[in-house]
């Protein structure tokens, strides 16, 4: 699966022209203050998608609040496999087992079921999901770091069966210590944010209890996770086009070649390991705010899969690609559950939610044989050169308009261009 | 004091040992040549050089220094700089970022030598300058050796290794990239090369090394041995 980056774009050699390379194509050519004044609304207006109630797009079974909520922590989980899988091309199989260390680490310090419990000593209630955070997201990048370290010298197949029973080992540990963890009972009532307390609210607009929509703590998980996207993206936005994010491109692209040119490339595998994480932790304690309640059930190897899926669906290596892949996983089923009719059409909802399983692996198949890249791919260039480049192809474009001959960027812009026998010619 | 010394080095790949108490030297300067058939141990003793493979037994020292534990990315940084076989380009990097990853690990200290460097390379390849832009893995077999070498010069090696250049390539071709290694020879880069190519191989260098089945069997000056008569009736094709 890693090598998918790899793989020419097509077997029949032609370049692909879809509507997503175009739109990259402009946004890139975008300055970056332009950038936002673009991005901002768009993000405000994503962010009351569940205030607004469009007709169709709302979900009918499950409040939309709650399932926008449920995206923005998969997305948050999506970007951080994202710097594993898609940026150093490491294939792992049990990214579930961060989720599920940062999901306990916070109900273990919070929950008054856990023998760890701090919010019956010195730690206030009111702030004891915050102060976990950043907790949570240490301990999980620790745990990176001790998976990482022995594992990160198998390659391919092998680390992916590894990371693999890892991620069992962390919901069987969940599942046994049952003196530490509750075992199958789980832990209950999990430190959140008590903020907006009111006669309406009396414990506050996090609580799972508010629950009358639009205004509920699904909404207000929604915007939280939001904020957390966007730092998260910055922070990764950066690495990739440091030092750091080049040596992980040339690790995923050919990792001897990488050794060869001065790339330790244990070291920089070993980082994007524990940011990646890191960041799943920190979605991990998200959940746990957000439910408030967790159980070992909920970190199964099918979610991991489900990560992957997102990932690969929405394109690996590509930050806003595997968000937009982590939106269909989340919304989809949800999409149908409850839904008796669809524009006139009556539909059976819950049947067709209760295949999704059957539904995303027929669309992974139908993925890999017409677009492996996944729908929004990376453009598998260096990134730190990538911005100018584009904007002087952009130019080129400009310049070329009305020109009958296609401007030769055409192939060397998206990245891939004419897919070639890789050994082809002068053989 | 040789630039490279290779004393009684051994590696092996699990029970099958592969090089067998190789010694062999590299002065400052010089265009080694090590040849032999397939399976000899030409492209394990590389990569033992480069650090890619760990050795069992001898040591390696390089400039004055014993790097025979020294992890292949510090090697790099010492100046040992190899362009693989199979040459081993970042498919989905365009050639100027191949190159640029060339100087990853010893970065340039002011633009000038950087651009000086780069202009270096695109006038020994002028088929890199035309494909600025190419994709790596679009390319075809000679221009990704092309690019391998000149991804490795990017690094300004001490010692250049380059692995089996002329592989799979038409004969045109690998005139043209032999041409160019003896360029950057006379340019002041010392060059260990490991070829099949013998006829092209030993014209060209001041000394070589015959391996055989994991051992040194005959070295001397590469014109010598080009006139050798064992080395003719095994290497040359000429009884």
């Amino acid at each position: 699966m890693t090598t998918t980056t790899n793989t020419p774009a097509s077997t029949s050699g032609r370049p692909y022209h879809g509507v997503g390379d175009r739109v990259r194509l402009w946004w890139d050519a975008q300055a970056r203050p332009t950038q936002w004044l673009i991005g901002v609304p768009f993000i405000v207006f994503i962010a009351f998608l569940p205030v607004l109630r469009i007709p169709v797009l709302t979900t009918v079974g499950t409040d939309f609040g709650s399932v926008m909520a449920q995206f923005g922590m998969i997305a948050l989980v999506a970007i951080g496999l994202n710097v594993v899988v898609g940026q150093a091309g490491l294939l792992d199989l049990g990214y579930v087992g961060f989720y599920a260390i940062g999901a306990y680490t916070v109900a273990l310090l919070t929950s008054p079921d856990s023998p760890w419990n701090l919010t019956d000593q010195w730690l206030s209630q009111d702030w004891a999901w915050l102060f976990c955070v950043p907790i949570a997201i240490a301990i999980t990048a620790i745990s990176g770091l001790i998976l990482g370290s022995p594992t990160l010298r198998l390659r391919g197949d092998y680390l992916a069966i590894v990371t693999l029973g890892f991620g069992e080992i962390v919901r069987l540990l969940a599942d046994n210590l049952t003196t530490i963890t509750g075992g199958g009972q789980g832990l209950k009532r999990v430190a959140y944010p008590r903020l907006g307390e009111s006669t309406e609210h009396p414990d506050g607009v996090f609580s799972a209890g508010n629950s009358a929509p639009p205004w509920n703590s699904g909404l207000w998980w929604f915007w939280v996770s939001i904020v957390l996207i966007v730092i998260v993206l910055l922070v990764v936005g950066n690495l990739e086009r440091s030092r750091v994010g080049r040596a992980w491109v040339a690790i995923r692209e050919d990792e001897d070649a990488a050794e060869i040119m001065g790339v330790p490339t244990f070291k920089f595998k070993l980082w994007a390991f524990v940011i990646g994480a890191g960041i799943g932790g920190l979605s991990g304690a998200l959940y746990a705010g957000q439910v408030q309640f967790v159980v070992p059930t909920n970190f199964n190897v099918v979610n991991s899969m489900f990560f992957l899926c997102a990932v690969v669906l929405g394109g690996q290596g590509n930050k806003l690609g595997v968000i937009l892949g982590a939106f269909v996983i989340v919304y989809l089923p949800n999409f149908f559950l409850g839904r008796t009719d669809l524009f006139g059409i009556s539909i059976d909802g819950n049947t067709i939610a209760s295949y999704k399983y059957l539904f995303f692996g027929l669309a992974l198949i139908i993925l890999m044989i017409f677009r492996p890249q996944g729908l929004l791919p990376a453009r598998q260039k260096l990134l730190a050169y990538s911005r100018q480049l584009y904007q002087a192809a952009r130019r080129a474009v400009l310049a070329g308009e009305g020109r009958t001959t296609p401007v030769p960027a055409d192939g060397t812009v998206d990245g891939r261009g004419p897919a070639a026998t890789k050994d082809g010619g002068e053989r | 004091m040789p630039l490279l010394e290779l004393e009684n080095v051994s590696v092996s790949y699990g029970r099958i040992e592969a090089v067998r108490g190789v010694s062999l030297t590299v002065e400052e300067g010089e265009l080694v040549t090590l040849i032999g058939a397939n399976g000899a141990g030409k492209t394990t003793t590389m990569r033992a050089i480069s650090g890619i493979r760990p050795l069992s037994t001898g040591t390696i020292r390089f400039d004055g220094r014993d790097i025979t534990r020294m992890k292949a990315h510090e090697r790099v940084v010492a100046g040992v700089v190899q362009a693989p076989e199979g040459r081993g380009v970042f498919p989905g990097m365009t050639v100027i970022e191949n190159l640029e990853m060339g100087a990853y690990a010893r970065t340039f200290k002011t633009k000038a030598e950087h651009d000086a460097t780069l202009d270096n390379v695109f006038e020994l390849f002028p088929r890199l300058a035309e494909r600025k832009t190419q994709v790596g893995g679009t390319m075809s077999g000679g221009e990704q050796q092309m690019l391998a070498i000149g991804r490795a010069l990017m690094a300004r090696p001490k010692l250049l290794l380059l692995d089996e250049p002329s592989m799979g390539l038409a004969p045109m071709v690998i005139q043209q990239i032999f041409r160019i290694i003896s360029e950057i020879h006379d340019q002041g880069t010392t060059v260990l090369l490991v070829e099949q190519n013998a006829q092209q191989a030993l014209s060209r260098s001041d000394r070589a090394y015959i391996l055989e089945t994991g051992e040194v069997t005959t070295t001397g000056p590469g014109k010598d041995l080009l006139v050798d008569p064992a080395v003719k009736a095994a290497y040359l094709g000429v009884a």
